[in-house]
This record gives structure tokens, C-alpha cells and sequence, in this order.
């Protein structure tokens, strides 16, 4: 396991407001400080102090940006290609369609699985969002929200609940029952509140927290009982348009993509900024971490899909072809972290070999773009969410 | 053909369009007089509409150019006709590649997507008013509900549209019909893409707008220095050790992975038959083969498989050690749990496992005890990290092995399964996707294991001696 995992976090007074919180441990020209994040937020955002000039600041962030780079490349002695030679080769992979799953009447914009490796929640543009039990094809549970372009879904640990939310700029939990003549909406719970429209929400590893990001720019934690914001993560310069939770022993992680090119590694505890990766050259559609929590793989409107090693601190792969040119929109790995499974905005869905860097497999049949991909919980079948309505589970 | 064109590829407000550029110069590559796709004259009626090609061109041009298979052909020129930079001129409405004598015509540079950008609505409105004027009223109904629309919404502005409509509509009629005819072609093909009807996937319908211009100039203030000095004082690990440990995860992992290896029985999506869930269920008895040797992998994934854990806890019954795992599980509880209920937990928390003289006390060193006392009197949500990262290390680093050394782990070892593979015939399969198992549904499973624990709680709460002597259960005689 990284040292990621066991960052080192202080907890007491704030140097500034001397309130008892979550401390983040900083250096300002080498002095170390502990602020709580809210005090940092006022420090970073306050003019310039006496003796600095933006011009100066400019010239600072550039020499600093500078170093860090040869820190880097110093530690960089090797590439993914040369160590995976040792890895042996990819045999025949033969996916296909197993199950379709129709009853959307407008594009499916989001889907998660539930952990019994089986059912699956899915929301549309039209409001509607649907729980399915994918293995039978039924569906068990529906609800119409106030709201079109669902743009976020997600299925609590438990199984008895779901998150969603969308142009609402709110995240709602419903729970479940086993009720037939259950009326969801009136059982509706509204958690997050941002001012701009919700990119995703994640439940984290139970029921009673959620994690959003939102077009505003910002990420938050939320506690569902109360509907009270725990932390939030400010630091994109545009909207965040993903999220994921690392799945390290301690989960104190979760990164985020935005459409500043950015992907950010976030302490939940402190709210800091941990890592940045922005060597994309465009929007990220989506951010997904490797099994191991080591790494993560992210997919961009730049046609490309990359993977970075976090503890490494750099890029380590780029997976792309120049036959595909339309931007990737969603990814994810397979149990292993041997295969990243990528859906693209020309329809279809391409198969990747993670350590050799070559695409094994493309996976044709959708027949609009495929905008949510995931692989299943135990990694015995993915499933796409597709702007034709429909979803496929591939195996 | 030299086609000057909007150099903002970027981002600015548009998602999803930074594509735009390679298939604009590959296009152009397309129409070359020399070596692009072959065009012919056809005849439609009584005019002769020039440039036209078929599918079956296209697609063969597009092999060749990118070395790809047909089908990955297929779907890039489906592409290519979805942002409307070749239309077909039958169908119109279907904006895919059919790779047959279908015709289609490249679409001039005039209407491509980056370049009249956003299609604004009033010249829809002006559109459709002339083609009003020219089909006499019989607009399609997609075309007739837009029209409509556009009527109630920019009614203080209709004279003005329809007077520009009148006027194009008579220049139009002082053109030569072959142009004329191509010109409407195009027209209705550009405004297909951008104004889609039901049922046409068009690739202009991208969705929504972003809310933050990511072009605009970064602020870079203090934050970014901070955050600059922040990594570089963070120490990284060299690139060769981190992508061995890759590898090795994907190599330890192999076997496990469905896609790779293939599951035994079988893969319940592939046959239909739900045995391999069943068997791999948290409440079976033995266990497969495959998910003891997980186990072994490391701590983490022994106690992520719901069986796993609980062979750990029966380990730690017999070794008279599980006040470490119900703390770490209490530890886990308090801190992704409800805002409302820390103070609760931190007290049953406090007494029961670190009080000094508490029933389940455990055995942390000094300093650590101390911060996490101190740290109670104020309860937050991550007051016992401290204790609970100490606790953790310590099952990882040293019971864990001990419970690989363990009689209990090696019977089970043992005894665990190794399924058979299923061979279904043809009429297997075909009974199998009938009878397919609805399974238990997660809520009622929830429900047991919040029964379960309730019950393990109420068994591992402390003997009270006082209360059994008072109801006469330690009754000696």
C-alpha cells in the first residue's frame, strides 16, 4: 500500500482561528504552518502582500514548477512498456452482448452497480431514473425526478438505497423497499446543494455519506442524515465532471477530473489538494482508480485515455490510436487492472491492454455514443449506458 | 483546397468538439481531386447533381487511408456523416454509413460544424419560414412543432424573419435548378444535424453547455505556490518501483479476474446460471478454492470478501483476540457513519474498548492511547485514526500471518471447492435463460446482517454478574 494511504493528519487548533479541525500541514517559503482549510481558502484568495507583484508570483510559480520537474525525471528510470515485457500476453477475448436492457426512453447519462454483483441503477435525460435487476432484465424500482439530464447516479453499499441528481444543482437519496406499491418520491431526501448542476455523486463506504462533484467547480462531502456538508474540495478552475474513490485500505483518497484538463487528488479528511495531474489536452470526461488504488486511469474529449502512477507522481501511459478521434467518455478497469475498458463517443467500446499499452479488443453495437461504462463489482461483466436509451452488459 | 476555419478548437463553451480538428483534416484529405474517394455525376429527376459518391467508396477509402477493419471504417464514417460533413442525399434523416451503392455528397465548408457556430435559432426560423413559403404549408410534423415554436418565442421578431425568408426565397428561384437543388440538399442536411428530429442521432446534439469558461486566464495567486512547495517537499518513489508493483498486482490477480480466466462453474451472464454467485456468497459454508488463494494475497482483500472476514473473526475467537477486529469495525462505523451519531459511538466506543479496566480493552502503546483520550473529550469523526491505523498494522503485519500459519485456515484450505465447469448443452442454456434466479434482494439481505450484528453484539456484551445472581441463574443448588 502507498504512503498515500497514511498520510500523516494532524488534527487540533488552526494556527489562524485556533478552531479544533482537520489541519492541513503546509510550507509558505519553507515554514510550516497548519492551517484548517477555510482559513487557507481566505489566505490564497487575499491580495497580494507587501513586496510581490503578480509579475513576481508568476516568476515564482514558474521556478517552482521547474524543480519539480526535474525532481521528477530524476525518479523516472524506466517505462510501462519495458517492465511489462515481463507480463505475458493477452489471449483471445471474445465479448459480447449478453444482456440489453430497454426501458429508457431517452439517453441514459449514468449507471451503477449494486455490490450484490447484479443489479444495476441507471438515469436518463428525461428524468427517469431505473433500478434493474440486469441479471433477469426486470425492473424493480422507478422514479421520475423534478429534474431532466440526471447527470449522476449511484447505488448505496447496503443496496438500500440510491443517490441521484442533475440539473437540480441538488443530490437526492431514495431509499429502497421491498414495497410493489412503493412511491419513491415521497420518500425523497435532498443531501447536496450546489450552485450549479451536479457532474457525479459517490456514496462512500456506507450509506450515511456522499460524495458530489458539481459544474460549480467544487466537490463536497455530505452527511445524508442530516444533510450537512462535511468538507468541501475548492481548487478546479472549472467544472468537475467526475469523480472516484480510491479503494485503499484506509479510503482517505478520491480524485477528480474537471474540465480545466485537471485531475486532482483530494484528502477527504483536510479537503487539500494532494496531487495534480493536467497533461491532458482537453476536457476529462472521466477518472477511474486501478484496483490496487495505486494509480488511475482517466478518459478525455482529446480521444485519449491516460494512467497515472500516484506514487510515481507523473503519467505513466497514454492509450490511443489515430484511427480514434472522438473523445473517450468513460472507463473503467477489470478486476485485475490488466484490461481498462473505454466507451467513446463514436459509438463504441474499445478494450485496452494496461501494461502493453496496445488496444486488444473493439466492441461494436451501441448505436448513439456511450456515455457510462462499469465493470461489475465481482469483474465477471461490464455494463454500458448509451445516448440510444439502452443499456448492454457485455461478458 | 485551402478552407480557413475558426482556429478555436479548444474548449471555449463547447463540449466534447476538440475532435473537430483531425476529422477536418481528414475530410479534406477525403475530397482531394486525386487521391480522395472517386465521385460521378447522378441523375435525380431531370437534374444532374455533380460530386456524388456511394458508401461503398467511402468506407473502402477510409480502410485504406487509416489500415483499419470494416467495421471500425464503418463506424468513423458514421461519424462523419453524424457531424454532418457528408450527407446523404436519399434517407436523409439516418445519419449512418450504409456501405452499399447508398449515395451521399461531401458537405460544403459553409455549413460544417465549427464554422456557422451555434446554429442560432433565428436562422431555424428563417429556414423554416422559407421552406414554409416553398412546400405551400406542408412542413414535416418535426418541422411543423419547431415552427410552431419559434412562431410563440420570437413573434415580436417574425415580420422580420418572414421578410428575410421572401426574399431569399426569390433569389433563390434566380438560380439554376442544379444549383438550386444542391444548395436545398445541403440546407436541409446542415439543419438535420443541428436541429435533429426524433429518432436521428445526431452528433451536434452534444449536450449540455459547460458552466466555466476553461479558457479564461488562470488567476495563479498564492494557492498555486503553496501548492507547488507542497509537492515539491513530498517525497515520490522511483518509477521502476512503482510499475513492477503493477505488474505484479496484474500477475497475482490473473486468475481471478473473469475476464481473463475464465470463472468456475461458469460465468453466470454467459450460461445463464447463478452457481457461481452462490457459492461465492458471504453466508456459504466452504468456500471455493479460488477465493481462499485471494485471501492469501494480502490482509485487505481477506477482510473485503464478506467470507473472508468472517473465517478472520472465527481465527480471532479461537486466539481469544477479537476485541481488534470489532474495534477496528466500531473505529470503521464512527467514521463513515451519521454526524449525529459520533458522540453516541464515542462513548460505547471509549468504554468498551479503551477505558482502562474496559471489558474489550485493547492493546495500544502509550502515546497513541493518549492522543486518542485526549482527542475524545471533543469527539470527531477521525479522532480514532491514530488507534485504528495502529490496529490495523498490527492484524496486518502479525495475526494475519499467524492465520495463515493457522489450523483453521489450512482445514480450510482443505476443504474448499473447486466447482466443476458447466457444460450445457443447446437445450440447457435455452431452459436456463428461462428459469433465471432472481436472487436475494439486497434489502432483505441487509436486513439479516443487521440482525446478525445485533445479536453478535448483544453476545459479546460482558457477563453481569450482579443481574444473573439476581435472577437465580447462578443458582448453585
Amino acid at each position: 500500500m502507498c504512503d498515500q494511504t497514511f498520510l500523516a493528519i494532524t488534527f487540533g487548533p488552526c494556527d489562524s482561528c485556533s478552531e479544533n479541525r482537520p489541519l492541513m500541514n503546509l510550507y509558505i517559503k519553507t515554514e510550516p504552518i497548519n492551517y484548517c482549510s477555510l482559513c487557507m481558502e481566505i489566505m490564497a484568495c487575499q491580495g497580494l502582500a507587501s513586496g510581490e507583484t503578480l509579475k513576481s508570483l508568476k516568476a515564482e510559480s514558474e521556478t517552482l514548477r521547474k524543480k519539480l520537474e526535474e525532481e521528477r525525471k530524476k525518479l523516472h528510470d524506466v517505462e510501462l512498456e519495458k517492465v511489462a515485457e515481463k507480463a505475458e500476453a493477452l489471449g483471445e477475448l471474445n465479448m459480447k452482448t449478453r444482456r440489453t436492457l430497454k426501458g429508457h426512453g431517452n439517453k441514459v447519462l449514468c449507471m451503477d452497480w449494486c455490490k450484490d454483483k447484479r443489479r444495476i441503477v441507471s438515469s436518463s435525460q428525461d428524468g427517469k431514473v431505473i433500478v434493474w435487476d440486469a441479471f433477469t432484465t426486470n425492473k424493480e424500482h422507478a422514479v421520475t425526478m423534478p429534474t431532466t439530464w440526471v447527470m449522476a447516479c449511484a447505488y448505496a453499499p447496503s443496496g438500500c438505497a440510491i443517490a441521484c441528481g442533475g440539473l437540480d444543482n441538488k443530490c437526492s437519496v431514495y431509499p429502497l423497499s421491498l414495497d410493489k406499491d412503493e412511491n419513491l418520491a415521497a420518500k425523497k431526501k435532498s443531501v447536496a446543494m450546489h450552485t450549479n448542476y451536479l457532474s457525479g455523486c459517490t456514496f462512500t463506504n456506507s450509506d450515511m455519506q456522499i460524495l458530489t462533484s458539481s459544474g460549480d467547480g467544487t466537490s463536497a462531502l455530505w452527511d445524508v442524515e442530516s444533510g450537512q456538508l462535511l468538507q468541501s474540495f475548492h481548487g478546479h478552475s472549472a467544472d468537475v465532471l467526475t469523480l472516484d474513490l480510491a479503494p485503499s485500505e484506509t479510503g482517505n483518497t478520491f480524485v477528480s477530473g474537471g474540465s480545466d484538463k485537471k485531475a486532482n487528488v483530494w484528502d477527504l479528511r483536510s479537503g487539500q489538494n494532494v496531487q495534480s495531474f493536467d497533461t491532458h489536452d482537453s476536457d476529462i470526461n472521466c477518472v477511474k482508480y486501478y484496483p490496487s488504488g495505486d494509480a488511475f486511469a482517466s478518459a478525455s474529449d482529446d480521444s485519449t485515455c491516460r494512467l497515472f502512477d500516484l506514487r510515481a507522481d507523473r503519467e505513466v501511459s497514454i492509450y490511443s490510436k489515430d484511427s480514434i478521434m472522438f473523445g473517450a467518455a468513460s472507463v473503467d478497469f477489470s478486476l485485475s487492472g490488466r484490461l481498462l475498458f473505454a466507451g467513446y463517443n463514436d459509438y463504441t467500446i474499445n478494450v485496452w491492454d494496461v501494461l502493453k499499452g496496445t488496444r486488444v479488443a473493439i466492441l461494436f453495437g451501441h448505436e448513439n455514443r456511450v456515455s457510462s461504462l462499469r465493470v461489475s463489482p465481482d469483474g465477471t461483466a461490464f455494463c454500458s449506458g448509451s445516448w440510444d436509451n439502452t443499456l448492454r452488459i457485455w461478458a | 483546397m485551402t478552407i480557413r476555419t475558426l482556429r478555436d478548437y479548444g474548449q471555449h463553451y463547447r463540449p466534447r468538439m476538440a475532435c473537430l480538428k483531425n476529422v477536418e483534416v481528414f475530410v479534406v484529405e477525403m475530397q482531394d481531386p486525386k487521391s480522395g474517394v472517386k465521385g460521378a455525376d447522378q441523375k435525380l429527376n431531370v437534374t444532374i447533381i455533380p460530386h456524388v459518391i456511394n458508401g461503398q467508396d467511402i468506407l473502402a477509402w477510409i480502410v485504406t487511408k487509416m489500415k483499419v477493419t470494416t467495421e471500425e471504417a464503418q463506424a468513423f464514417g458514421t461519424m462523419l456523416v453524424a457531424y454532418g460533413y457528408i450527407y446523404p442525399l436519399q434517407n436523409h434523416r439516418k445519419l449512418v454509413l450504409v456501405p452499399d451503392s447508398t449515395l451521399y455528397r461531401f458537405q460544403t465548408p459553409y455549413f460544417w460544424p465549427v464554422q456557422k457556430w451555434p446554429a442560432e435559432d433565428i436562422d431555424y426560423a428563417i429556414y423554416l419560414a422559407r421552406r414554409n413559403i416553398r412546400k405551400k404549408g406542408m412542413l414535416e410534423p418535426y418541422e411543423q412543432q419547431h415552427y410552431d415554436n419559434l412562431h410563440k418565442w420570437m413573434n415580436p421578431k417574425w415580420d422580420f424573419i418572414v421578410m428575410q425568408a421572401t426574399e431569399q426565397y426569390k433569389a433563390n428561384k434566380e438560380r439554376k435548378k442544379p444549383d438550386r437543388v444542391v444548395l436545398d440538399c445541403q440546407e436541409r442536411a446542415y439543419w438535420i444535424v443541428h436541429r435533429p428530429p426524433r429518432r436521428t442521432h445526431s452528433a451536434m446534439d452534444y449536450g449540455l453547455d459547460r458552466l466555466i469558461d476553461p479558457n479564461a486566464e488562470e488567476v495563479t495567486g498564492e494557492y498555486c505556490n503553496i501548492f507547488l512547495t507542497q509537492a515539491l517537499m513530498r517525497s515520490a518513489v522511483k518509477s521502476s518501483m512503482s510499475l513492477t508493483a503493477f505488474v505484479k498486482f496484474v500477475t497475482t490477480h490473473h486468475n481471478h479476474d473473469p475476464f481473463l480466466t475464465t470463472p468456475v462453474p461458469s460465468n453466470p451472464w454467459i450460461t445463464d446460471s447463478d452457481e457461481f454467485w452462490q457459492l461465492n456468497s458471504r453466508s456459504v459454508d466452504i468456500p471455493t478454492k479460488l477465493s481462499v488463494e485471494r485471501w492469501v494475497l494480502s490482509f485487505w482483500e481477506l477482510i473485503s470478501d464478506p467470507r473472508g472476514r468472517v473465517d478472520f473473526k472465527l481465527f480471532l475467537k479461537k486466539e481469544h483476540s477479537a476485541e481488534n477486529m470489532a474495534f477496528y469495525e466500531a473505529a470503521e462505523e464512527m467514521r463513515w457513519g451519521a454526524a449525529s451519531a459520533i458522540p453516541e459511538k464515542s462513548q460505547f466506543i471509549f468504554n468498551t474498548f479503551l477505558k482502562p479496566g474496559a471489558p474489550r480493552w485493547i492493546n495500544i502503546d502509550g502515546r497513541t492511547m493518549g492522543l486518542t483520550v485526549k482527542g475524545l473529550v471533543v469527539p470527531h469523526r477521525y479522532v480514532l485514526d491514530a488507534a485504528q491505523t495502529h490496529i490495523f498494522l498490527l492484524m496486518k503485519k502479525d495475526t494475519f500471518y499467524r492465520y495463515l500459519k493457522s489450523p483453521v485456515h489450512k482445514d480450510m484450505q482443505k476443504r474448499a471447492l473447486v466447482p466443476a465447469p458447466h457444460v450445457f448443452t443447446d437445450a440447457q442454456l435455452e431452459a436456463n435463460v428461462r428459469n433465471r434466479n432472481p436472487g436475494v434482494s439486497p434489502i432483505l439481505q441487509w436486513q439479516q446482517e443487521e440482525e446478525e450484528k445485533a445479536a453478535a453484539a448483544v453476545a459479546a456484551r460482558p457477563i453481569d454478574v450482579k443481574a444473573m445472581v439476581a435472577t437465580n441463574k447462578l443458582d448453585r443448588k
